[in-house]
């Protein structure tokens, strides 16, 4: 199996190709550091990390030449399992609003906005305890009451409520999991959630949707 | 619900720990890799590293240090001590660091804050405050250790840096800092309270109560000890149930 990180000049990479490294070890899985999109085309597993501003973000994955198009391809067309994280989980969303409108991939419907907590700092950092709202494989053996770690000040708010797979409180639900079809995300940052993020990346391995 | 950190600081200087880590019988006490995995294991929110001498040769040792530990480690990892410019950002995230951490250069300059911010997101660029009491209830920037006072007011640069974009605060008492008399309330406070951003405490952790003042009175986010978990006067989990029980709500194992 070979699993595609998506290498965009977006934040570090080191850790989650180190967490899925580990993982992946007994599935025998290659784990690749890519801004090539033909690797992205060939991948059998995507993952898309994000760290920073969306706008930013979104300009620095359309600078990759070619890349846009090739996530189109094998995630949409082809159906190969993706997971984003942090940004590259908001990216999913229609729309995004940090700074100003921006188009994001429009794989999952919905906007990110502003975290609303008048009385709570922001960014929203640290452990949270997550709600699970839906069953899916990639929530195989985490519970409601599992922490993850969490650092935003933005949020994905989807359109479509079976699209929301958990969420955490704080100042109100806050979207921590998304997922349809082959095409999941996560808020918090699985490669720093110690035992629960590194199962969930473990289910992600051995996800078949 | 959001839980309050706990986040033992590891001082490094040429790769190594100072003063050791004596909690768990560690092949070489000295080994920060070794430490914060020791501390990955015992349930720590965070970890983080401080470069005590931060010269430009050293620099290196450190980028090894933190690939090193994010290999092993599943937790986030702030690092700090030397941090210039967008530029040593950028090379300590691409190391493993999930927070880097300005202190003399945001003084310096807080545009080099913004400058960060804007390229890598707020959610990863830490100002860590050195302030000193200066009259009752006034407290001053101090930097290089606590020997060169600013003339800068603490409360007011806390908030210009997080207008700048910083994300986090790591707040250290120097008049406090290695006296266990626990932290600087008052001041950590008025941080606190200054900034929509979190605010870690840092500086005179002696006692666990003094861990559950920094949040009830000192109004912090997160709470930063080195001593009392590397002498292993207290293990993190005892911290934490400490905490708990005093009503603040914790990430237990």
């Amino acid at each position: 199996m070979r699993v595609t990180l998506v290498d965009y000049d977006s934040g570090n990479l080191h850790s989650a190709e180190k967490a899925f490294q580990l993982m992946g070890r007994d599935l025998g899985a290659e784990v690749v550091v890519t801004s090539d999109p033909a690797v992205v085309l060939a991948a059998d597993r995507i993952v898309l990390p994000g760290d920073g501003a969306f706008p930013a973000c979104r300009a620095a994955l359309d600078a990759v030449s070619g890349m846009a198009e090739a996530l189109d391809e094998a995630v949409i067309r082809r159906g190969t399992p993706f997971l984003g994280i942090c940004v590259g989980m908001q990216m999913l969303a229609t729309t995004g609003h940090e700074y100003r409108r921006t188009a994001g991939l429009d794989w999952i419907g919905g906007e990110v906005v502003a975290i609303e907590a008048p009385d709570l700092k922001v960014p929203h950092m640290g452990w949270n305890d997550l709600v699970i709202d839906r069953p899916h494989p990639l929530l195989d053996g985490i519970a409601t009451g599992d922490h993850a770690y969490f650092v935003h000040g933005w949020q994905f708010r989807v359109a479509d409520p079976a699209h929301l797979l958990a969420h955490v409180d704080y100042g109100g639900p806050v979207t921590a999991v998304v997922g349809r079809d082959n095409i999941a995300g996560t808020q918090f940052h699985p490669e720093k959630s110690q035992a629960v993020g590194l199962r969930l990346i473990a289910n992600f391995l051995n996800w078949k949707p | 619900m959001l839980k309050t950190r706990i986040i033992p600081c590891l001082d490094v200087a040429d790769g190594r720990v100072v003063k050791g880590v004596n909690f768990v019988d560690l092949v070489d006490a000295g080994d920060p890799v070794e430490a914060a995995r020791a501390y990955d294991a015992a349930g720590a929110d965070e970890i983080c590293f401080l470069d005590i001498h931060a010269t430009h040769e050293n620099r290196g040792t450190m980028y090894d240090l933190v690939t090193r530990t994010a290999e092993q480690c599943f937790v986030p990892l702030t690092v700090g001590g030397g941090v210039r410019s967008h530029r040593d950002v950028r090379d300590l995230l691409l190391a493993g660091a999930d927070k880097v951490s300005f202190n003399s250069a945001a003084v310096a300059d807080p545009d080099v804050v913004s400058d960060a911010a804007d390229r890598f997101g707020s959610q990863c660029i830490v100002v860590a405050i050195d302030a000193k009491t200066v009259a009752p209830g006034e407290w001053q920037i101090f930097t290089h250790g606590g020997r060169k006072p600013t003339g800068i007011d603490a409360v007011e640069f806390a908030r210009i840096v997080a207008a700048k974009g910083a994300g986090e605060i790591l707040l250290t008492s120097m008049d406090r800092d290695g006296t266990r008399a626990g932290f600087n309330i008052p001041l950590t406070r008025a941080i606190a309270d200054a900034v929509s951003i979190p605010v870690i405490a840092s500086g005179g952790v002696g006692t666990l109560d003094h861990l559950v003042e920094g949040v009830t009175e000192g109004h912090a986010s997160a709470v930063l000890a080195a001593s009392i978990f590397h002498f292993g006067t207290f293990t993190i989990a005892e911290a934490k149930a400490h905490m708990a029980a005093a009503g603040i709500p914790m990430r237990l194992a």
